[in-house]
């Protein structure tokens, strides 16, 4: 038998070529393009009054310049709302240049193309914009005041106003035997991928037909929004994406405007342009996530359990939303994590602000929920005077009650409908990792050494795996090379490799035999993208599915040319062969030959299958009605809603009693994501997912000044975790597979990041004794609030 | 992201190094490691018309030892400075500062020399320099002069080089037999610059600290009665001006630099 890849820690496809540096990214590409560059909004809301490129005229190597009056046809439109919503009323897009306002530092205004990136900026920099400035509004509170309006026809800088809920909740709240009000905030990060985003576009005059190499999460989208913005029929665009140097989610927005002013640029020249974004531009110009407020009301009873939660809270969606309200839709749901909340009301206001917009970054909206519910949680237990993760065990929704329906819609319209999970088991299983019940006993120890320590968890659940569908397609080449693609895009996660023990496995071959393709819409039309965790689920059930038929249609084949039953063959190791009769078999190479009734022998291969030919019936045509030539196939997996998936974390830390410096002496991490394709994989995505979630709780936060400058435009002073921040993340699998899909698997590639922030301010407030109701946390910020405290309980 | 255009020099002497910084005047900037030069540059925060790469200037990377000073030549990387056994020997407080210094990686292309000229009031070499009664020694196409700490430093990112000059090498005295010394800060994470800093170095009963972070150049305390607690902490009090910024308030930084002094002191005495 060959042996089974899929749970096996197989090493991934794609290192060898990264490691060596043979990888091509974006700014890798098109040496012989021209280059783009932007002059963008210094200010962060003001009107454009004039526009004088005069200067910048005589730079040498200057190709173009363009500006909002240059847009022709729907280039010239406001970029679309992906994702509108009955309650998003107020929904605001930008143009790929602005037209006559700016909101936010950083808007592109003025696109400018040259010999080089060097000239460009040159150019760029001698281009002169007039402005009249307008008010800026920065931060929540000046949104929600609303004495400055971002857009002039959004009254109150709503964008949406969105309820749900499934009963009367503050009557709820009001009704049980406690109640605690709580108000909470967390700061803006943002994706921050090590490659910011970057697009090539090379236009064939004589093909009439545009090619687009962009650094995004998704290609098929980019393709369709291209053709439609530029006026071209859908089948002369063709989008790949290169290797990318990560994506977090901010790379799942399109159309980016360069993703339309370069392909734009590059037709009107007749030349190929590119853009690579650099870092300042990512900080201004990308997207950024998480700000928040959240106010609280709960009712629970002495034994804290809970019989009514309302939740208030208002979300910066920055100064557009081209992505709708998924972030703030996400953090209304996932908010209630594995637990029954009793009644549940959650209100949100998703508010304009003149600040970088706001979409999905890696738990999208997640992290906020779950650190609101966590606190919630802690909260209780301290008035209570109940252990932490008793409070948590009596709230769980039990294994015995799965499938658990929330009663309210999830981000992809579908019921909020758990499918699996057991969170009793995860509990048991993080107390015992972290050492729960021992920690008093090494608490007292650090005491006695001068040290301060504290621990602290967090619970939460991730749907995962969303829809509509994702497709897969297979073809065996004659020399048995097993050819795979899906139309997602892979930023990095391994999916080649993934995807192939998925193949390997359900095909019978072996590993080496399968390539697989991802992004390219050359190969592969139909597709959704690469987010909300949906690659495993989604393009691994797909190309499992796929190779299923594909499976089907090599036995059908091979019983002809061996004159057996299919019910007879098996294939192993890329053989077709009779069960119990290894000799007797056919090579699934010479299976393909013989599946296209044009058989020139090229090569060995064809040769040799010759051998197997039936003879051809001189009455029937070669290809028979409903038969194809060629060992290929395609399929589609569609689920009926998502998968989800869960986890625990559990975090030690120290607090220096003097210098308030925070460090995590150890991370604990208990995961479901169903069955495990790949093990190493999957905590390759944790320790990932871990490090962004230490650097949202402790480092890093968007500084913005009251006028709407982003002061830390820098990796000099954001400051990310580096691998000497990171703790060693200790890691252990619970597996209860998803019913949904026909691997059973979850989504995993969000969850590292999803309690981070939670889970270390509960540790903090432990090592503290004092109440975080903010997040991230600094030294500096830890020493004030020892300041307060000390002034309040003197 | 991309620098302004400029003119680059090679010189391949000193000679002809200080003939071209003599003709170029206040245009040219010195390249030494490029760590701080190089992203100011691109950022366009600098925009020198012309950069002076001294990096093929032979004999300036040494590094001498003698009976009573460490002698750190332009060209001497952060890392063969740190990584010199008998420059350790001499004064080990070199190398204790210098791993805090950044990361490998920028220690390997960053001299200490430039480090100085550089001023940052957050970085740990111009502070090292002040507690050791060093100097800066500048030579130019008309002459030669040596220029000591206190007087160096003048501001934040400033110090007393003049056009045409190049700081050749920078000279850090020996303590007395028998001295102890410390460097200890808080940085945001491992190798960032100094929220506050402390340096301390502890000879024949006599005691000074030197504060980064907390002042527009390094803060030099000279202490005459180091085992009064209350002394010191007034002492260094009085002589830091710390400032709110995006990553730590004025008032932590003052009371980091109680704590630090304190921790400092208490490692050498
Ligand atoms: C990520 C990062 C972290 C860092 N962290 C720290 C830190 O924690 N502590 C710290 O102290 N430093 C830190 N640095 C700065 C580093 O130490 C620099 O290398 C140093 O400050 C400058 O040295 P350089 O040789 O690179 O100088 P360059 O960048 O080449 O030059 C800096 C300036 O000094 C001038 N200059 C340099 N040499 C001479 C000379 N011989 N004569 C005249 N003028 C000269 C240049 O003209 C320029 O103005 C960090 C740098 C980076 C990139």
């Amino acid at each position: 038998m060959t042996t089974r890849l899929f749970g096996e820690r197989v090493p991934r496809v794609e290192d060898p070529r990264l490691v060596t540096g043979n990888g091509r990214f974006l700014d890798d590409l098109g040496h012989d393009a021209l280059e783009a560059a932007f002059v963008r909004s210094p200010h962060a809301h003001a009107r454009i009054v004039d526009i004088d490129v005069s200067e910048a005229l005589d730079v040498e190597g200057l190709v173009a310049i363009y500006t909002y009056d240059d847009l022709d046809g729907r280039t010239g439109e406001a970029l679309p709302l992906l994702i509108p919503h009955p309650t998003l009323t107020h929904g605001r897009t930008p143009h790929a240049l602005a037209r006559d306002e700016v909101n936010h530092v950083g808007e592109a205004v003025v696109m400018v193309v040259a010999t080089s990136r060097y000239v460009a900026e040159d150019a760029a920099e001698r281009v002169r914009v007039e402005y009249d400035f307008l008010p800026a509004v920065v931060g929540i509170e000046a949104a929600r005041a609303a004495e400055e309006l971002v857009h002039d026809d959004v009254p109150g800088n709503l964008a949406a106003r969105m309820v749900q809920q499934t009963g009367d909740a503050d009557a709820a709240v009001d009704a049980a035997p406690n109640l605690l009000e709580l108000d909470l905030e967390i700061e803006r990060s943002a994706s921050m991928p090590l490659e910011g985003k970057g697009v090539l576009a090379r236009w064939d005059p004589d093909d009439e037909s545009l090619l687009v190499h962009t650094s995004t999460q998704t290609s098929t989208s980019v393709r369709q929004a291209l053709a439609a913005k530029l006026g071209l029929p859908v089948d002369r665009v063709e989008v790949v994406t290169p290797d990318v140097g990560g994506g977090f989610g901010v790379k799942i927005v399109h159309p980016w405007p360069e993703e339309i002013l370069v392909p734009w640029a590059a037709i009107r020249l007749g030349r190929p342009v590119k853009w690579t974004e650099d870092r300042r531009e990512h900080f201004v110009s990308s997207a950024h996530e998480r700000g928040q407020l959240h106010h609280v009301r709960v009712g629970y009873d002495d034994e804290g359990v809970l019989a009514g939660l309302s939740v208030r809270f208002w979300h910066d969606n920055g100064a557009y939303v081209p992505y709708g309200l998924i972030v703030p839709i996400i953090t209304s749901t996932q908010l209630l994590g594995p637990y029954k909340p009793g009644v549940y009301r959650v209100e949100f206001d998703s508010l304009y602000t003149n600040t970088v917009l706001v979409t999905p970054y890696r738990g999208a909206g997640r992290p906020q929920g779950c650190y609101v519910m966590e606190r919630v949680m802690d909260a209780i237990a301290a008035e209570r005077g109940i252990d932490r993760t008793v409070v948590r065990e009596r709230n769980f929704i039990r294994p015995e009650e799965m499938p658990y329906d929330h009663g309210l819609i999830f981000q992809d319209g579908r019921p909020l409908l758990y499918d699996s999970g057991d969170y009793p088991a995860t509990l048991a299983k993080l107390k015992k990792l972290v050492g729960w019940d021992g920690f008093e006993a090494y608490r007292e120890q650090a005491r006695a050494e001068g040290r301060r320590v504290g621990i602290g968890l967090a619970c939460y659940v991730e749907g995962t795996g969303v829809g509509p569908y994702e497709g897969g397609h297979i073809r065996v080449e004659t020399d048995g090379t097993v050819v795979v693609s899906t139309g997602l895009t892979t930023q990095g996660q391994g999916h080649r490799t993934m995807l192939a023990q998925i193949v390997a496995d359900e095909l019978g071959v072996p590993f080496d035999r399968v390539r697989v393709t991802t992004g390219d819409t050359r190969r592969f039309k139909y597709a959704v993208g690469t987010f909300a965790s949906r690659t495993a689920v989604m393009s691994g059930s797909a190309v499992a599915l796929t190779a299923r038929s594909v499976r089907d249609k090599a036995l059908t084949i091979a019983a002809e040319a061996l004159e057996v039953d299919v019910e007879d063959l098996e294939v192993v190791d890329g053989h077709v062969r009779v069960k119990g009769s290894p000799s007797s078999s056919i090579d699934l190479g010479a299976v393909a030959v013989l599946s296209n009734p044009l058989r020139y022998a090229f090569d060995e291969a064809a040769a040799r299958a010759t051998q197997f030919a039936a003879p051809a019936d001189p009455e029937k045509p070669p290809v028979g009605p409903g038969e194809q030539p060629g060992l290929e196939g395609s399929d589609y997996y569609s689920p009926p809603r998502s998968t989800f998936a869960n986890g625990m974390h559990a975090v030690v830390v120290e607090t220096d009693p003097d210098t308030a410096e925070i460090r995590v002496l150890r991370y604990c991490v208990v995961h479901d994501c169903g069955t495990l394709v790949n093990p190493m994989l999957v905590e390759g995505q944790i320790h990932g997912g871990v490090a962004q979630g230490v650097g949202g709780a402790l480092y890093e936060r968007m500084e913005y000044a009251p006028d709407g400058q982003l002061l830390n435009a820098s990796f000099m002073d954001f400051l990310m975790p580096y691998a000497s921040e990171v703790p060693e993340v200790e890691i252990d699998h619970l597996v209860t597979p998803s019913p949904l899909n026909p691997l059973g698997v979850k989504g995993a590639g969000e969850a590292g990041v999803i309690p981070g922030a939670a889970a270390i301010a509960s540790a903090i407030e432990d090592a503290e004794g004092l109440t975080i109701t903010r997040m991230p946390i600094s030294p500096s910020e830890l020493f004030a609030l020892r300041a307060a405290h000390r002034k309040e309980t003197p | 992201m991309k620098p302004p255009a400029f003119a680059y020099h090679r010189p391949r002497s000193l000679a002809d190094a200080l003939d071209v910084l003599a003709r170029l005047g206040a245009e040219a900037k010195v390249l030494a490691g490029g760590q701080s030069l190089v992203p100011l540059m691109s950022m366009r925060l600098a925009a020198p018309a012309a950069l002076v790469d001294v990096n093929h200037v032979p004999g300036l990377d040494s590094v001498e030892v003698t009976a009573d000073r460490v002698v750190v030549g332009a060209l001497a990387r952060h890392s063969r400075v740190e990584h010199d056994p008998e420059a350790y020997d001499a004064v080990p407080l070199l190398r204790r500062a210098l791993l805090l210094v950044a990361h490998p990686t920028i220690r390997n292309r960053g001299t200490t020399v430039g480090s100085l000229v550089h001023g940052d009031p957050a970085a740990e070499m111009p502070a090292v320099l002040c507690l050791l009664d060093g100097f800066v020694t500048l030579r130019s196409a008309s002459g030669s002069r040596d220029v000591p700490a206190d007087a160096f430093f003048t501001g934040p990112m400033e110090s007393d080089v003049r056009p045409g000059e190049l700081a050749v090498s920078a000279t850090f005295r020996r303590p007395p037999a028998g001295s102890r010394s410390s460097f200890l800060e808080v940085s945001r994470r491992h190798g960032d610059y100094a929220v506050c800093g402390v340096g301390a170095v502890v000879s024949d009963g006599t005691a000074r600290v030197a504060l980064i972070g907390v002042g527009a150049g390094p803060v030099l305390v000279p202490l005459d009665e180091p085992d009064d607690p209350d002394r010191v902490a007034a002492a260094v009090d009085a002589a830091i001006e710390p400032e709110d910024d995006i990553h730590a308030t004025a008032d932590y930084r003052r009371h980091l630099a109680q704590v630090l002094t304190r921790r400092a002191l208490a490692e050498v005495s």
